[in-house]
């Protein structure tokens, strides 16, 4: 569960304060599928590296299933990030030369993880990719590249997989695969997903959309009626909560 | 993260550019093989010394005139010891210790036989010669007090010169063998009573290119042996006690009593084989420290490059490092695997070093490389676990500030690095 209360981010340019992100307010609960969008320069990124434990905010409080990330230091920032964040890039983002399956291990080996290997194969069958597991980034199609990075985003049994344009670099067809199994996640292991995108087509498979412009939260609310599989089911609770109150 | 991973991590990444990694250990390698060699050179020559002292026999002192010079020209002859001053230490009553006392002299001639005009050392000594050095005639005899006594044109020949004159020691006996001093104005004819031992040419100054006659003969028969007093001087007095514990106590009497002989001039010098052990270690020590430095700044060198090699790496690499901080990796697994791959680097540079260092130091050993005396190398443990230990040493220090600077990326900039 995530709480982020009055988050602003704010960076400096010599003597100029830029603010990318300005007192933004944001629940996400357990098991949510939404997408960010938003134009470039909007503050997505921002709020995305924020709510992905990459960042801190300048202000505000940042609660991640009971725990205050911001006031995290970097190794702690990095264990959480381990431990309850899956992220996908855009440009898959995997090491060159490894093996897929050495991609999916390499969570569990900071994590220091036993049964790796067994793990990491059952990862790539989540997503489909389990033949390819020798294969390198290469040898791998766009799409079967982004499958291995969800099954490295995948393989720690996250609270919350974090997907920066995942379907950027992809054709439609391949786009609507991954989209999806990101779908398929959501709904059989209730792990929460969020996207940043500016593809309505991608966004329509979430169920909450959050737009944001100059860093602001403008609007929030489920995709419109011509979305596909969206059933607009999470009560999204308002109800503000003192930002000191950790729950046990 | 397990040690295993970021081996097997570091290995890969190696692994994935073998020329740049080959290039870099290279530099290790040349590093610690020269430091590995040049040690072994500078041991060796120590070894040449210590084995050239000790050739020389055991339990030794040796007293030698105090060098004189008139007119800044070093004066060989002018010396102030003499057979007497021998003669008064081989006194068992007052010196039981000593086992034995020659004094002799020695003097640049030519040896003419046959034809044959060699260039050799003529030593005098008097009869106990071989006792004390240990060094023993294998044909015929040496010079005995018969001969001293009688100033007996006899010679005893080195092996070597009896070769070079009469192609073996055994058609050498009896013969006879011109001496010639001051290029040839003086001269005379000895007969060979003898051949000596060969003592072999492992030590680098020559003991089989020697000719020997008695001490009286030499000097009664060639006046400017004489000091202006009519004393009939020596150039080294040899003294051999029983056991090595004796020695230094044997140096402080023999001192004293020459002291006392010499109205308390001190105008010779007594040194046991331990004083010129450390005198010639000294020199030699200063030498291979000195090799050692020269071979340790190619270290350096090396070391400088891995530095650069690991920053370009590490620059190349930045996006990686920006995945592997995203998916968890803290601060501390990244420094390491930068490290650790700096060390593999230089170890394995430095046990190829090690093991090049060492073939290099086998192949000069023996070899002249133009000089007169074959170079001896030496490979110490020591010096084979302290280049293991410089090359360790040097990847952690040259590696640890680009893992450093790797660990500090941020992970956004990383990530977002092309």
């Amino acid at each position: 569960m995530i709480r982020l209360r009055g988050i602003s981010k704010i960076y400096r340019a010599g003597d100029v304060a830029v603010p990318a992100l300005l007192d933004v307010d944001l629940d996400i609960e357990d098991g949510e599928f939404l997408a960010i969008m938003g134009p470039s320069g909007s503050g997505k990124s921002t709020l995305m590296n924020i709510l992905g434990c990459l960042d801190r905010p300048t202000r505000g409080t940042y609660e991640l299933d009971g725990h205050f990330v911001h006031t995290m230091s970097d190794d702690h920032l990095a264990r959480v990030r381990n431990r309850r964040i899956g992220f996908v890039f855009q440009s898959f983002n995997l090491l060159p030369r490894l093996p897929a399956i050495d991609q999916v291990e390499l969570p569990l080996i900071y994590r220091g993880a036993r049964n790796r290997r067994r793990l990491a194969i059952r990862a790539l069958e989540a997503v489909g990719v389990a033949d390819r597991m020798q294969h390198r980034p290469t040898q791998l199609s766009g799409g079967q590249q982004q499958r291995v990075a969800i099954a490295r985003a995948l393989v720690t049994n996250p609270t919350m997989i974090m997907a920066d344009e995942p379907t950027g670099a992809l054709d439609t067809k391949t786009s609507g695969d991954v989209m999806r199994t990101f779908d398929q996640l959501n709904r059989e292991r209730n792990i929460t997903i969020v996207f940043v995108t500016h593809e309505p087509e991608v966004a329509a498979y979430t169920r909450r959309i959050i737009h944001i412009r100059d860093g602001r939260i403008t609007d929030d609310s489920p995709p419109g009626q011509t979305a596909p599989a969206a059933t607009p089911r999470q009560a999204v609770d308002w109800a503000p909560l003192p930002p000191d109150t950790a729950p046990a | 993260m397990i040690l295993v991973d970021t081996l097997r991590t570091a290995v890969r990444a190696l692994g994935t550019n073998k020329l740049r990694t080959s290039l870099t250990m290279l530099g290790i390698v040349i590093g610690v093989g020269a430091v590995i060699a040049l040690i072994a050179a500078g041991r060796g020559a120590q070894k040449g010394v210590t084995d050239k002292v000790r050739g020389l026999g055991s339990n030794l002192i040796f007293v030698r005139p105090a060098q004189t010079s008139q007119a800044g020209v070093q004066n060989v002859l002018a010396t102030s010891l003499t057979s007497a001053d021998g003669d008064a230490l081989n006194n068992p009553q007052q010196f039981p210790q000593i086992v034995g006392v020659t004094s002799q002299s020695a003097a640049a001639t030519q040896a003419i036989a046959n034809g044959v005009n060699v260039s050799t050392t003529l030593t005098a000594a008097d009869p106990n010669y071989p006792a004390v050095r240990n060094f023993l005639p294998a044909v015929g005899r040496f010079v005995d007090y018969q001969d001293g006594s009688t100033n007996a044109l006899v010679t005893v020949l080195g092996a070597t010169v009896a070769t070079e004159l009469f192609g073996d020691a055994q058609s050498a006996m009896g013969q006879t063998v011109r001496l010639a001093f001051a290029g040839g104005e003086i001269g005379f004819n000895f007969r060979v009573v003898g051949v000596m031992q060969t003592l072999g040419s492992s030590s680098s100054t020559n003991q089989d290119d020697q000719v020997f006659v008695p001490l009286t003969t030499l000097q009664s028969r060639i006046r400017f042996l004489r000091n202006p007093l009519g004393q009939t001087n020596v150039q080294q007095i040899t003294i051999k006690v029983n056991k090595s514990s004796q020695l230094g106590s044997t140096k402080t009497a023999v001192t004293q009593l020459l002291l006392q002989r010499h109205n308390g001039a001190q105008d010779f010098t007594v040194q046991t084989q331990d004083d010129l052990l450390s005198a010639a270690n000294d020199v030699s020590r200063t030498l291979t420290l000195l090799l050692a430095a020269i071979a340790g700044i190619s270290l350096v060198v090396g070391g400088i490059g891995i530095m650069n090699i690991m920053l370009v790496s590490v620059t190349e690499r930045t996006r990686e490092i920006g995945i592997r901080k995203a998916v968890g990796a803290r601060r501390g697994d990244i420094l390491l695997q930068f490290v650790v791959e700096a060390l593999i680097v230089t170890v394995a540079g430095g046990v190829i070093g090690i093991v090049t260092g060492i073939l290099a130091a086998r192949l000069a050993s023996g070899q002249n490389f133009g000089g007169s005396t074959p170079v001896q190398t030496v490979v110490t443990p020591v010096s084979i676990v302290a280049a293991f230990g410089v090359s360790a040493a040097i990847g952690l220090f040259f590696g640890i500030y680009p893992a450093f600077r790797a660990s500090r990326l941020d992970p956004i900039e990383a990530l977002r690095t092309e």
